[in-house]
């Protein structure tokens, strides 16, 4: 039952998902609302990117020191370590779960009140493709931004274990900072970088799906918000393995 | 004009309508009234393609929306103006971006014809000096002129309100209705509004349509609807006792 249930709703999120990939009415109008999504799921999402980094890398820093306080152990380690963590789980993964909950419910929530107060029909009503016009844009400006996302959460979070071993000096700085470049692999980056346009595009795509497919109410509407993002965490950390597996081996 | 022809529609194993025979002219409000459940809403987003019918035909001046194209579908809605009961304005845009919105995605006009064309349709419902305000920020009368301004932006043949007068006042309403049979009269729309204000039906009933259980019930004017012998239609139109009261005004003044 839960089976067929899955497939009748992947069914449907595919055919969304054509309906959404068709070529805009208006370029214009498009391009004016594809800016608008970039500030409102991108730009406006740097302050959390920021802060959730900064204190991700301070934790990941001093976990590291505790877990490597052996005499057998190099202290740079602790930087090589925070950097592994943050360049290939925490700046893609784990950013984009946490974008799940506030970009995803954003979505959903947004677009399940256009459903409910009769926006989307009267857009169908005019002849607009609604599911092109509202959610083509917030797809395309979270695939292009994530990356200015994942940048920043790299930098910040490595600058949050900086600022611990400055503040606390449970390492040298200069050890730390030796620790983080040390045997680095390019690939890594792009790794995560690749990684999140995959997860940027389920968090944008499932939270437009549950907020188009809205009936009924207010209460419809938080339903939706809540089941987006437990979807589309739960296919980030599907497709996490998934492409793991593809990149890393 | 739009003719509705042996329309039936189901929703699982439950039929809506049956049958549905109807004509709505040109330069006329028609009106679609009945019960809550009675299954006019669902006739008209079937006339407008929200919802498909199983059987029948829906001809906008002779062109049966049901057998079209996406294509042809797609044109024939920029002949269309709707009026939806929450208004469904933009959230987003303010009352000028509201209007404007389905000039931008229609109009081959410039910028400056299409600012020229919404300020138009905005001084015509009487609500100058709103432009730069959100439907948030404006009453729920204004809301509804502004809803009817974007509907009659892009001069549409066929106008559908869905129970304009829903959560306004008296005075209000009124004022709502004489503006919708004004627009109608004045650029020649097939006008369909799905109501169960009464006001509104002896106010611009010109055609009205009585939806009982699915059936077409009535057919008549404002006019007609004093000498109806039919039970049902009774009931439903003169059901308070105010109403009631009117009913016998008109029918003695009318025999004096």
């Amino acid at each position: 039952m839960i089976i067929q249930s899955s497939l009748k709703s992947f069914g449907n999120y595919c055919i969304f998902i054509g309906r959404v990939f068709t070529l805009p009415d208006r370029w214009r109008e498009f391009f004016r609302r594809y800016v608008n999504e970039i500030v409102k799921l991108g730009i406006d999402s740097i302050p959390l990117v920021i802060v959730i980094s900064i204190f991700i890398g301070a934790v990941c820093t001093i976990q590291m020191y505790l877990n490597t306080s052996s005499p057998l152990m190099p202290r740079y380690a602790v930087g090589l370590a925070t950097r592994e963590i943050i360049l290939l789980e925490f700046s893609s993964s784990i950013l984009c779960l946490i974008l799940a909950g506030k970009v995803g419910s954003n979505i959903a929530s947004e677009i399940g009140t256009m459903r409910v107060t009769e926006q989307i029909d009267a857009l169908e009503i005019m002849g607009v493709n609604s599911a092109n016009f509202l959610v083509l844009p917030k797809v395309m400006a979270m695939v292009t931004f994530i990356n200015v996302l994942v940048i920043f959460s790299m930098f910040t979070s490595l600058w949050g274990g900086y600022m611990v071993c400055a503040v606390t000096g449970l390492v040298p700085v200069s050890t730390y900072v030796y620790g983080i470049q040390t045997q680095f692999i390019s690939w890594y980056v792009w790794y995560a970088l690749i990684k999140s346009l995959f997860f940027a595009f389920v968090v944008s795509s499932v939270a437009s799906y549950f907020g188009y497919y809205v009936k009924g109410g207010a209460l419809e509407v938080g339903k939706a918000s809540t089941n987006s993002v437990v979807t589309s965490s739960i296919v980030i950390l599907l497709l996490d393995v998934i492409l793991t597996n593809l990149m890393l081996q | 004009m739009i003719e509705v022809r042996h329309i039936n529609k189901s929703f699982d194993d439950k039929q809506i309508l049956h049958d549905i025979s109807a004509t709505f002219y040109d330069g006329k409000t028609n009106l679609i009234i009945g019960q809550s459940g009675s299954g006019k809403t669902v006739l008209m987003k079937s006339i407008v393609g929200l919802v498909t019918p199983e059987e029948g035909e829906i001809l906008y001046d002779g062109r049966d929306i049901m057998k079209m194209n996406l294509r042809d579908r797609k044109m024939i809605r920029k002949e269309i103006g709707m009026l939806f009961q929450g208004s469904a304005l933009f959230d987003s845009e303010t009352v000028l971006g509201n209007v404007m919105f389905p000039l931008k995605m229609f109009s081959d006009m410039t910028p400056a014809e299409q600012l020229e064309r919404a300020h138009f349709c905005i001084e015509r419902v009487n609500l100058k000096g709103a432009d730069d305000k959100y439907p948030s920020e404006i009453s729920g009368g204004m809301q509804k002129r502004v809803a009817i301004a974007r509907a009659i932006a892009l001069n549409p043949k066929y106008l559908f309100c869905d129970e304009p007068n829903s959560g306004l006042d008296p005075k209000t309403s009124i004022l709502i209705d004489e503006l919708l049979s004004d627009i109608t009269r004045e650029y020649n729309i097939t006008t369909i509004i799905n109501t169960h204000d009464m006001n509104s039906v002896l106010g611009i009933g010109e055609n009205i349509i009585f939806v009982n259980k699915g059936h077409n019930g009535w057919t008549g004017t404002k006019d007609d609807i004093f000498d109806s012998d039919n039970q049902a239609l009774n009931d439903f139109v003169f059901a308070t006792d105010l109403f009631q009261r009117v009913k016998q005004y008109v029918k003695s003044t009318r025999a004096k």
